[in-house]
């Protein structure tokens, strides 16, 4: 793609691109740190992550001064809009990632006065792992425009999904055996929801660096898991 | 499908049919006004238009963009035979109004333009009133009674949007309004002798963005009962007044189709760099 006529523009889109890489950084690292918190039961890493939340939120905000300033002065077109209007939904859905790790580090402060099942403390950071490499992957695919590997994280969304479903049900079982465990082991599910949840945003993210790329998302149905979603037993 | 040629293009008869993104544009559902097919134009020996299809659809409003020297201007001076004034200048193809191939050598000229009118870049009111500034075409094509021309010429100003500001002083020179009223008064002329497809040429280059927006409000009102096409260097302005856009680069037509899909996912990257202003 040339450059724009008017060079500001071109730095004044560059600043908003950087803004949003510092920020899928920030939440992927809020992310990363929320799984060690859980795993270390160190709550003072946890209160990091509950503390850095407000760094990921600024961030966000200045995406949207950014984005408005842009629509306003600019008046963009065509691949110029795209990207515009994509960073506000993408800026968005990393404030939500955040969101989750922060909810997790909450939980995982008081999971660490509890003695929660060590598989299931184990499978919650399987799966925060996959959500954490596939986010690291969207943003790579977002600094390049790589419409393929937005493709590949997009499909991976499945797998994600396949380790939620079996881990709540991993959940129901210990609950069942040892009532016990029934206040860490529902903190858990809903930290593995949490987790989940923002493998679909990690999904629309992955849409949006298609959309401002080739300016349509993925045409073919996104592979679905379990049919049964909301049958006994099976992960709302 | 959107008609684009790509780097280096055929020059064959495609026909350019554009996407409908829409439900108000089906375009299954459009009547061509004017067909444009295989359209090639020569001032001299120099070719401007190479190859030039398209579609005008009826009581739609189709905009022609592209840098300067791209052929707009030119094709949209084909459109009534503007170019017959000038010695050396042809046009080959055809160019179908309404079943008729309004290229023909025999065509009655006069006639034609008073079926395809023509609003310019600078206003060109006449030097004599308001009133007679939209009689005077009226009075060449037919022979109305007073009471009724009075009717028409009111009929005109309205529709033009400049009744309610000249309704009182319509005997002073048309020369004597605002740039703006004066080019809703050429309106007013083209809207007097009844024309079914009106052509802007840059209608509001010199107009302030009041006068601008109220002809661009006039533009779409227009097309309840007219065809609209209007060349125009404003991109936002093709944006916000046409349902179909046309990109010209080079004398070719490089992409057609909806404004709203041309503006937001143009098919061709030399169309994209021409709306985000990446140009050469």
């Amino acid at each position: 793609m040339p450059e724009h006529t008017l060079k500001r523009f071109d730095e004044e889109l560059e600043r908003l691109s950087a803004t949003i890489s510092e920020m899928g950084g920030l939440a992927e690292n809020q992310l990363a740190q929320s799984l060690v918190a859980l795993r270390t039961r160190d709550t003072e890493a946890a209160e990091k992550v509950i503390g850095d939340d407000a760094r990921v939120d600024a961030l966000d905000e200045a995406v949207q001064e950014q984005t408005i300033k842009l629509l306003a002065l600019r008046q963009p077109m065509a691949i110029d809009l795209r990207v515009i209007l994509s960073s506000i939904k993408i800026a968005a859905a990393l404030e939500r990632i955040a969101d989750y790790a922060k909810n997790n580090a909450k939980r995982s402060i008081v999971l660490s006065q509890t003695t929660p099942p060590p598989a299931a403390v184990s499978g919650i950071d399987r799966l925060g792992r996959l959500v954490r490499v596939a986010l690291k992957d969207v943003l790579d695919a977002f600094a390049h425009g790589d419409v393929d590997k937005a493709r590949d994280v997009w499909q991976r969304d499945e797998e994600i999904d396949q380790v939620y479903t079996g881990l709540f049900r991993e959940l129901l079982t210990y609950m069942m055996e040892d009532p016990r465990t029934i206040t860490a082991c529902s903190h858990l599910m809903f930290m593995a929801k949490n987790i989940e949840r923002a493998g679909d945003h990690v999904t629309n993210i992955a849409e949006l660096v298609s959309f401002r790329t080739a300016g349509h998302g993925f045409e073919e149905a996104r592979p679905k898991g379990s049919a049964a979603l909301y049958a006994a037993g099976s992960a709302p | 499908m959107t008609m684009t040629s790509t780097e280096g293009s055929n020059h064959g008869p495609s026909v350019a049919v554009p996407v409908a993104t829409h439900a108000s544009l089906d375009i299954s559902k459009l009547k061509d006004k004017i067909s444009i097919r295989n359209l090639e134009f020569f001032y001299g020996d120099s070719r401007a238009l190479k190859s030039i299809s398209l579609s005008l659809y009826a009581n739609k409003a189709t905009a022609f963009i592209g840098p300067s020297g791209c052929g707009k201007s030119t094709l949209l001076r084909v459109l009534n035979r503007m170019y017959d004034l000038y010695p050396g200048q042809r046009a080959t193809g055809d160019v179908i109004f309404d079943g008729d191939n309004l290229l023909r050598p025999d065509q009655d000229i006069n006639l034609l333009r008073a079926r395809i009118g023509m609003v310019f870049q600078k206003p060109t009111p006449f030097p004599m009133t308001i009133y007679e500034n939209v009689a005077f075409g009226v009075r060449l094509y037919e022979n109305l009674p007073r009471a009724e021309l009075d009717g028409r010429v009111e009929q005109a100003l309205r529709r033009a949007a400049l009744w309610d500001e000249v309704k009182d002083k319509l005997a002073t020179n048309g020369q004597s309004l605002s740039g703006g009223q004066q080019q809703r008064l050429c309106i007013a002329r083209t809207v007097a002798v009844k024309p079914e497809v009106i052509l802007f040429d840059e209608p509001c280059s010199a107009l302030d963005p009041i006068s601008t927006a109220k002809i661009e409000e006039l533009i779409d009102e227009l097309k309840q009962d007219y065809t609209i096409v209007i060349v125009t260097h404003n991109m936002q302005q093709a944006a916000r007044v046409s349902d179909f856009t046309a990109f010209m680069y080079l004398g070719e037509l490089i992409e057609f189709g909806a404004t709203a899909t041309l503006f937001t996912t143009p098919k061709d990257k030399r169309t994209q760099a021409y709306i985000t202003g990446r140009f050469g």
